[in-house]
């Protein structure tokens, strides 16, 4: 707000951690526009793979192996899971946008709803493509 | 744009530490952001001892006593010492109230006192909020009726009185705004908690009659919707009210109005 700054008026500290101290409801929140950038990542993953299987034999070899290793295991589950959590973010906006559940109490165990959710859902996702690839 | 670190002119620096209180058994540390604008410094944090056993109970009273008895330069805005002025807003512990009803036994350890967050600092604990009551002004914050004056006074339902409860106690401190990273980020487009709620305390009094045009004018990407519902407001209302619910209450009349 560097117009009402008259002369050289230092800016207070804000920053989240430091600062202002982390509360569920803004962790919650500030988690639903990460794993949205994350998701983005997913694509490019995919991409990724489509690109090698189009240029080559070796190529699309190397990937697919990286994404089948325990690593790409890993990857795909917090994937998943950065998913998952960003679906329940969306809910939550919904439920809020009809004017339910804005009150503080319920909108912190919503927000740690979205964590224990995630989490189980990404871990039933896991069993599933587990049991299907097995 | 979202920022994450401060600007050059506004990183802390060491500052520094006042002798302890002699003969005292109960000394408790506070840590207090300075900021001087006659000396050309960057902002620093001093440290003062107080003893405890000789001070009032709230963290008002125990800056009055930094101000009294250490460091009469201690600068901070202070009226009623009842949280009904509003004065007193600024950043305890991590979380912004009102050091006059925050009481010391609220806070664990050392007490940490900063002025309200990610605004311009006009002296120590003092933000500028010229930019923030110019939002409130822009609300139109009163009564717009177009019918004929009534003979007596304007009417109000016990029903209708009622929706005005939880927002006409407000007292604009500015704890909820400064609390808000949108605010802190758009804050010179995004009208913020505070102004929002009192867009709503009018929108829902059922004696004004510009409803539509107040809902027209909050009607743009930043006055209204940069609200991500991130709650900051709520958690940190030292009077326990909760604009998130209010700016969710216009969201909603925007979409009815529509459909």
């Amino acid at each position: 707000m560097a117009d009402v700054n008259r002369g050289n008026r230092p800016l207070s500290p804000f920053m989240i951690g430091p600062y202002y101290r982390p509360q569920i409801t803004s962790i919650s929140s500030i988690m639903v526009r990460i794993t949205a950038i994350a998701s983005y990542g997913v694509v490019v993953l995919a991409i990724i793979w489509l690109l090698a299987a189009a240029t080559s034999d070796a190529a699309f070899g190397f990937v697919d192996g990286v994404l089948r290793s325990w690593f790409g295991d890993l990857l795909l589950f917090l994937f998943s899971w950065a998913l998952w959590y960003h679906m329940l973010g969306r809910l939550r906006h919904v439920i809020w946008d009809f004017g339910y559940c804005l009150d503080l109490e319920i909108s912190k165990k919503m927000g740690w709803g979205m964590f224990i959710g995630a989490t189980v859902l990404a871990v039933l996702t896991a069993i599933i493509m587990a049991m299907g690839s097995a | 744009m979202a920022q994450f670190t401060l600007p050059k002119n506004s990183k802390i620096t060491q500052g520094k530490t006042w002798p302890k209180p002699e003969g005292a058994t109960n000394v408790r540390k506070f840590k207090i952001y300075r900021w001087n604008p006659d000396d050309g410094q960057n902002p620093r944090v001093d440290t003062y001892f107080l003893d405890m056993d000789k001070c009032g109970p709230m963290i008002l009273d125990a800056l009055i006593k930094i101000k009294n008895e250490i460091d009469p330069t201690l600068t901070f805005r202070r009226s009623c010492r009842e949280g009904i002025c509003g004065s007193c807003a600024m950043n305890i512990d991590g979380i912004n109230t009102l050091a006059c009803i925050y009481g010391l036994d609220e806070v664990k350890g050392d007490v940490k006192i900063y002025p309200l967050p990610h605004m311009p600092v006009v002296k120590d604990l003092i933000p500028d909020l010229t930019h923030f009551y110019a939002q409130h002004a822009s609300i139109m914050p009163w009564l717009e009726t177009k019918t004929n004056r009534p003979a007596k006074e304007w009417k109000q339902s016990i029903e209708d009185r009622k929706k005005l409860d939880g927002l006409y106690e407000c007292v604009m401190c500015a704890s909820c705004s400064t609390s808000c990273p949108s605010y802190w980020w758009n804050g010179d487009r995004y009208l913020g908690p505070a102004a929002l709620l009192h867009a709503y305390r009018w929108i829902i009094d059922s004696r004004d009659e510009a409803t539509g045009e107040r809902l027209d004018q909050l009607e743009d990407p930043f006055k209204l919707y940069r609200c991500h519902t991130i709650m900051n407001c709520t958690n940190t209302c030292p009077k326990g009210l909760n604009p998130a619910k209010a700016i969710a209450e216009i969201k909603k009349m925007m979409v009815e109005r529509v459909v």
